[in-house]
């Protein structure tokens, strides 16, 4: 047997003894998710039972070196592990910006301090982070943004407002994109983090189309931001002024993130399902209706496929730098159609915005969302002005 | 399996692409046979050459003579020919043909496979009766006569039946028409009495015929695989074909998708390169996107065929269904944004546009296979 297939089969055995039954059903409700932090509770013990045995095995953030809470696990591990998992439909033990965004960029550009502190804190699920991206005025064009650290020696004296932070009134620490040099457009900016509970720092939830309130609106008065915690720890992700170079490369990271939402992993067809859900209402699927299931089913499994393509190719370095903007525009797509499809087999049932049947209106919240899929993190359009540009390389883009 | 071309194929694929775009490029064979009214539609000398290269028998057993190569190489090659236009018998002899001819006896193989290995045969397959692709319905009969059979029917897009030295028909040998049980596969040589051909030239150029059977005579070694129990062999075969039609239109997709991008890079109007233009350039981009998939959706489908996984005929039907909505996508773009001498039959966007019909059509178009993708999901 060869040590992937080994590390396959004490994979499963470790899975089939640690992962609770009710860890192994899909995410129903917000709360099925845990997201650590210092207000962080657990639904119930499964979750917590889940959660500790994950790290203690250094997997809520499997690949990530063992110094810093991960197991170490290689690419080729890593993805027996995703598809181990995916096997049995077991929920991530910890899901934060932490892991996703911040850490790959400290991973990348931090220092060996910064790795040691902030590393092991998200991998424990001890700080729950936020990401300070986007400004009233500045949404697709995000250099444009004006939100500023005056400098004051040791510190800076931070104001401005953010918008779109996704649960900022819950988390702990920001990264924050922070003007620190009015002259220079893309080489003034400081990819700063610091404690949510500053003072100065206030939140407001903003209501959306869905009725649910994931983002908000961030305000930063006066805020008091120290350069340094500690020592080989800067307040700042690589250097001063030189923070787009980290937003960029993180925005690669969201983008694939985002797009994993239109079914990197999906490998079974929608159809089958939205046919038996429609035969329990008594209802039937329109055969023009079941035509367009197929040819969503075609595309999102040829999806699927890229999105394996994808992953196999990063890990050797065979795919090109701009193809998350690829990723990105098309698994938001295709998620948005998912959901139209969704609501068009749900029919009147699934026009429900709070009844107790349809579970709090989670079709229509669902179906709602989605459409931020293709806006956050980058637009359809910003997304195929990049393909334009750094792939097909057409003139003027 | 990682999801890109290991070395070997990667090597393969280097040297493929250099020979197709050298020896079967469009101007060398697609023009050059159509503009002489060629009956055969391709070109021998180009299948002589691929012989050579070890091309014809890529799919065929290293104990049958070949090279025992797997889906992932013929996708290759077919990308490639798909990439150029280059009419050749590949996919109907090297792909479906032979595949048919591995569940062969050793008598049939030993008839057959030395011809195609050394590029001096050609084969074609007799699948569909009606216009459009319906392997679940054979009407063809072949009847139990003497020690051998004889067939009555007719069969229609049979791609170069005009040109081959032996056809695998798909016949009924018992049941109803639309009996999954009861099929027979036979390789009908091409002097067979009582067969004929009307040959058709088609959108693409590529010869095709409508093929009448009359009492043909075949003695029982005729048989391919076991009599009656033939859709196993049938669905192997078509399997492979799909797959590799597939692969074939990711090259064409490609093709198409790589001159328009060139031509946005070239035309100015309103005094600036129309590239230049964001219309053009979403458009362009989200060609790219999904050309990309394609891709993508083909290899994981020849990864799957090849490992024999219970997933691939799903997948190939995917792969069947996706590229052919991409390839469609691209040459619809591709003429669009040529303009005026996108129309023109000089340059050559057009031919893409034609081929991309005809290739789309073989085997199952995106609706066939979207529909079994429904099927084989259970709805």
């Amino acid at each position: 047997m060869s040590d992937l297939e080994t590390f396959r089969s004490e994979t499963r055995s470790w899975l089939e003894a640690n992962c609770p039954a009710e860890m192994r059903q899909p995410v129903r409700d917000e709360d099925d998710v845990y997201w650590g932090g210092r207000r962080a509770k657990f639904k119930n013990d499964a979750q917590k039972a889940w959660f500790e045995a994950c790290l203690a095995k250094g997997y809520t953030v499997p690949a990530w070196p063992q110094a810093y809470g991960g197991a170490g696990l290689n690419a080729a591990e890593a993805k027996v592990l995703r598809e181990e998992m995916a096997r049995i439909g077991a929920r991530p033990p910890l899901s934060s910006f932490g892991i996703w965004m911040l850490g790959p960029a400290l991973l990348h550009f931090g220092t060996e301090g910064q790795k040691q502190r902030f590393l092991n804190e998200i991998a424990r699920g001890e700080i729950r982070w936020c990401q300070g991206y986007s400004e009233p005025g500045s949404g697709s064009d995000l250099v444009s943004l004006q939100t500023f650290g005056e400098d004051h020696g040791d510190h800076w004296v931070v104001n401005g407002q953010k918008i779109w932070t996704s649960y900022a009134d819950h988390c702990d620490w920001i990264f924050c994109l922070v003007r620190t040099d009015k002259a220079d457009k893309y080489q003034g900016i400081t990819f700063m983090l610091y404690d949510m509970a500053s003072e100065g720092v206030t939140t407001k939830p903003i209501l959306l189309i869905s009725g649910n309130s994931p983002f908000c609106e961030t305000f930063f008065d006066n805020v008091s931001v120290p350069k340094s915690y500690g020592e080989d720890c800067p307040a700042y992700v690589g250097q001063i002024n030189r923070g787009w170079d980290v937003a960029k490369y993180l925005l690669g990271h969201e983008r694939e993130m985002i797009s994993g939402a239109g079914g990197g992993d999906r490998t079974a067809a929608i159809g089958s399902a939205m046919t038996r859900a429609a035969a329990k209402t008594g209802d039937e699927v329109d055969p023009v209706l079941r035509a367009e299931l197929a040819m969503f089913d075609v595309d999102a499994l040829a999806y699927s496929a890229m999105g394996e393509k994808f992953l196999d190719e990063i890990k050797v370095g065979k795919s090109h730098p701009a193809q998350p903007n690829m990723m990105k525009y098309v698994g938001t797509e295709l998620n948005k159609r998912r959901h139209e499809l969704m609501m068009a087999v749900g029919g009147s049932r699934g026009l429900e915005w709070d009844s107790e049947e349809t579970e709090g209106g989670k079709a229509p919240r669902g179906w709602l969302r989605t459409k931020a899929n293709s806006i956050e993190g980058g637009t359809s359009e910003v997304m195929l002005n990049v393909i334009a540009k750094r792939i097909l390389d057409l003139p003027g883009a | 399996m990682p999801l890109y071309h290991n070395e070997d194929q990667a090597m393969l694929a280097d040297t493929a692409r250099g020979f197709i775009a050298e020896e079967g490029n469009i101007a060398k064979q697609l023009r050059h046979w159509r503009d002489r009214d060629c009956k055969d539609g391709f070109g021998h000398g180009l299948w002589k050459q691929m012989a050579e290269m070890g091309f014809t028998g890529m799919l065929v057993g290293e104990d049958d003579g070949g090279l025992g190569m797997g889906h992932v190489e013929a996708g290759i090659v077919l990308e490639e020919i798909g990439r150029n236009l280059t009419p050749s018998p590949f996919l109907t002899s090297s792909v479906l043909a032979a595949t048919a001819l591995q569940h062969g006896s050793a008598d049939v193989k030993g008839r057959y496979l030395p011809g195609l290995i050394a590029g001096e045969s050609v084969f074609a397959v007799a699948i569909d009766e009606t216009a459009k692709h319906r392997p679940s319905r054979i009407a063809t009969r072949a009847e139990e006569s003497g020690n051998g059979f004889k067939l009555s029917g007719s069969k229609s897009f049979v791609v170069y039946g005009g040109s081959a030295d032996m056809i695998v028909v798909a016949a009924r040998t018992s049941g109803a028409d639309d009996d999954a049980g009861g099929i027979t596969l036979f390789a009908v040589p091409k002097d067979a009495a009582g067969m004929s051909h009307k040959g058709v030239r088609l959108v693409d150029s590529s010869m095709a015929t409508h093929t009448k059977f009359d009492n043909v005579e075949l003695d029982g070694d005729a048989v391919i695989g076991e009599i009656d129990g033939g859709r196993a062999v049938l669905d192997a075969m078509l399997m492979a074909g799909r797959v590799g039609a597939a692969a074939e239109g990711v090259g064409v997709a490609r093709g198409a998708m790589d001159m328009t991008i060139d031509y946005l890079k070239q035309r100015k109007q309103f005094g600036k390169l129309i590239g230049e233009f964001q219309a053009l350039q979403h458009r362009a981009s989200h060609l790219y996107s999904e050309v990309e998939i394609a891709r993508a959706v083909t290899i994981k489908a020849q990864q799957l065929l090849d490992a024999g996984s219970e997933q691939a005929d799903l997948m190939t039907s995917v792969a069947k269904a996706k590229v052919a909505k991409t390839a469609r996508l691209a040459v619809q773009e591709g003429v669009q944004m040529h303009g005026g001498i996108g129309m023109t039959d000089e340059y050559d966007i057009g031919l893409y546009m034609k081929r991309d019909r005809a290739l789309a059509e073989f085997l199952g178009d995106a609706f066939f296979h979207a529909n079994r993708v429904a099927e084989l999901s259970g709805y």
